[in-house]
């Protein structure tokens, strides 16, 4: 256990730098997420909110700084353990499995919770029996909840965009995770669904207690969801706080306003 | 009640579609079983053949078709299956039969194996590395120092297996080449629901999400270095398996009849199947073992003109194989029955 890691702290990013060639995609950004919250995370385009994300998920390596999940460093996790410890995420311009109907995408998502491995998988062994079992169940749980019964056997990539958001988040519903990354949920969705979207998060983090870090360009949905909100710009934090703390926050203000830098 | 449920219950001239296909599967499987009765031996060995390489095309499709990694070169891995029979059978007079795991086990290791540094390459660059190892494999199977064991240029030749007991079914006996068609029947069978298994849970949609989407099936928890070079590695096991059964049913190995033609023909099987399908490793086998000939009845001077007409053909009416049809037609028939 690091020194100074609140338990009640899921997630603490420590002076994360990032860059690219000669852009500075982040700049030493810190800021902690408490558990069983929902902390949203705005700045204009280009801020460096995906560059962020893709760093969570080891994506993206950082040159400085450290990222902290329960506690533990995952600066050295490779990337595809990061599910099993429990950060699940969604993709801005979506990233389904475009060829798999809906059902076997939201069950690819709990593969970081079953071990079948090839002989098992090949013999059908009980443990893979069993494990198949309880991923269609939470499959099936899913989508109801999501509400893609109709669509549960259809591929995803005939799917409108909308509902191919709600798969993909039922994809990360299906690993358990104990924090949920939503890199732009809202966009592309009409006005109704963007009203359902809000309460669906809610939803989400009091029914599974899941955390949420919220990347999202609404700001009526951000800051009617969010119980803290972080600010970047140009890779920069520029505000941590609450939503009206951050709302009335001059340089968020200069920032969205484009009179800035 | 789902929609599915209620076509379920439609009766098709009296029976359900379940009974329908139940009814076909006994039927088919009495055919299967009396066929060889019923052709000659030549035609027996040209359908053992095709079993073999309906084994070496589901292998390749696990890879290509499944995983989305090309191969120009599993005549290689074709190869080292037959050889490996070969010098058992040979050398060391293993029982044929025997030889099938050993072969399986070493194509595993060395699929494995190519599948590390293949890790690296993607699209073209793959499919230029596996047709490297296609173009080097007659060539050392040839090489003098291995002569020993492979037999130079000249190979190996085998004994067919004797039937283990006499049977005559129709006035037929039980001949060798009917013999090894049970016994290939049997490999293929256990082959394909190996693969069956494999590829309908956990291990099958992650090889699927590999080649849809690579970045989110490693977000998924998705291992994919180990992913990819396993199934490289069960893919040259089947392809292997398939060139070991190959050996005991031709009875005979050389070093150019595993050429980069060889390879190229399992791609073709399982471009003309269809990709990602099981079955469809079936139709590619049946493609590649008998147009061929039908070509060259056809056309005895330019008989790969033939072939080619056919294959071009065959893509524009069917661009994503024989079972993409078939689901076409499948999914068209459903429509019509609600
Ligand atoms: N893989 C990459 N290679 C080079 N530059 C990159 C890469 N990823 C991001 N960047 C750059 O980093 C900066 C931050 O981009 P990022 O996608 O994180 O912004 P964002 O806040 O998510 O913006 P948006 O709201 O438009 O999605 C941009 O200047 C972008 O061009
Ligand atoms: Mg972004």
């Amino acid at each position: 256990m690091n020194p100074g890691v609140d338990p009640e702290t899921l997630l603490s990013v420590r002076g994360i730098s990032v860059r690219f060639g000669g852009i500075v995609a982040l700049d030493s950004v810190s800021f902690d997420v408490p558990r069983g919250r929902i902390c949203g995370l705005i700045g204009p385009n280009g801020a460096g909110k995906t560059t962020l994300f893709n760093c969570l998920s080891r994506l993206y390596d950082y040159q400085e700084g450290d990222i902290l999940f329960e506690g533990r460093s995952i600066t050295r996790v490779p990337v595809h353990e990061i599910a099993g410890l429990g950060m699940g995420r969604t993709f801005q311009n979506l990233a389904l499995f475009r060829t798999m109907s809906v059902t076997r995408n939201i069950m690819l998502g709990t593969h970081c919770r079953t071990r079948g491995g090839f002989l098992a998988n090949a013999l059908r062994l009980p443990l893979v029996r069993a494990e198949e079992e309880r991923a269609g169940r939470r499959a099936g749980e899913l989508i109801e909840y999501l509400r893609l019964g109709a669509v549960r056997d259809t591929p995803v990539g005939e799917l409108p965009f909308g509902t191919q958001k709600r798969v993909e988040l039922a994809r990360a519903l299906a690993a358990e995770p104990k924090l949920l990354l939503l890199d732009e949920p809202a966009a592309g969705l009409n006005h109704e669904e963007l009203g359902d979207l809000g309460t669906l998060i809610r939803d989400i983090c009091d029914r599974f207690a899941i955390t949420v870090l919220l990347v999202e360009h609404h700001m009526s949905l951000v800051m009617s969801v969010s119980d803290r909100i972080v600010a970047l710009n140009f890779g920069r934090k520029i505000a941590d706080g609450t939503p009206a703390e951050v709302q009335n926050d001059p340089e968020v203000i200069r920032a969205y306003l484009g009179t800035g830098e | 009640m789902t929609r599915s449920g209620a076509v379920a219950e439609l009766r098709y001239f009296g029976l359900t579609l379940r009974q329908w296909i139940i009814l076909g599967a006994i039927v088919g499987l009495v055919l299967l079983l009396v066929m060889p009765f019923l052709l000659r031996n030549y035609r027996v060995f040209q359908i053992n053949l095709a079993m073999v390489y309906a084994i070496a095309i589901l292998g390749l499709n696990m890879l290509t078709g499944y995983n989305g990694q090309i191969s120009l070169g599993h005549g290689a891995f074709y190869a080292i299956g037959g050889y490996t029979a070969a010098i058992l059978m040979h050398r060391y007079g293993v029982p044929y039969w025997a030889t099938l795991p050993v072969a399986g086990f070493v194509c595993l290791v060395a699929g494995f194996l190519f599948g590390l540094p293949a890790l690296r390459l993607q699209g073209h660059y793959l499919a230029l590395a596996t047709f490297a190892l296609a173009l080097a494999t007659p060539q050392i199977l040839k090489y003098k120092h291995f002569e020993e064991f492979t037999g130079g240029v000249q190979g190996i030749v085998l004994d067919k297996p004797e039937p283990p007991f006499e049977f005559s079914f129709l006035g037929q006996a039980l001949s060798q080449d009917r013999w090894l068609y049970f016994f290939t029947l049997l490999v293929a069978a256990i082959m394909f629901l190996l693969a069956w298994n494999i590829l309908r849970g956990r291990i099958g949609r992650a090889m699927i999400a590999i080649r849809d989407q690579p970045i989110a099936a490693a977000a998924m928890g998705v291992n994919l270095a180990m992913v990819k070079s396993l199934t490289f590695g069960v893919s040259a096991m089947y392809t292997g398996v398939a060139g070991a059964l190959g050996a005991i049913v031709v009875a005979f190995v050389a070093p150019d009849s595993f050429n980069i033609f060889l390879s190229i023909t399992i791609l073709v099987g399982a471009v003309v199947g269809g990709l990602a399908s099981i079955p469809a490793a079936i139709f590619g086998a049946i493609f590649i073992q008998y147009v061929p000939n039908i070509a060259d009845q056809i056309s005895k001077s330019a008989p790969w003109a033939v072939y080619g007409v056919f294959l071009i053909g065959l893509m524009y009416l069917m661009p994503t194989g024989v079972m993409g049809l078939l689901r076409l037609v499948g999914a068209r028939l459903r429509k019509y029955a609600e």
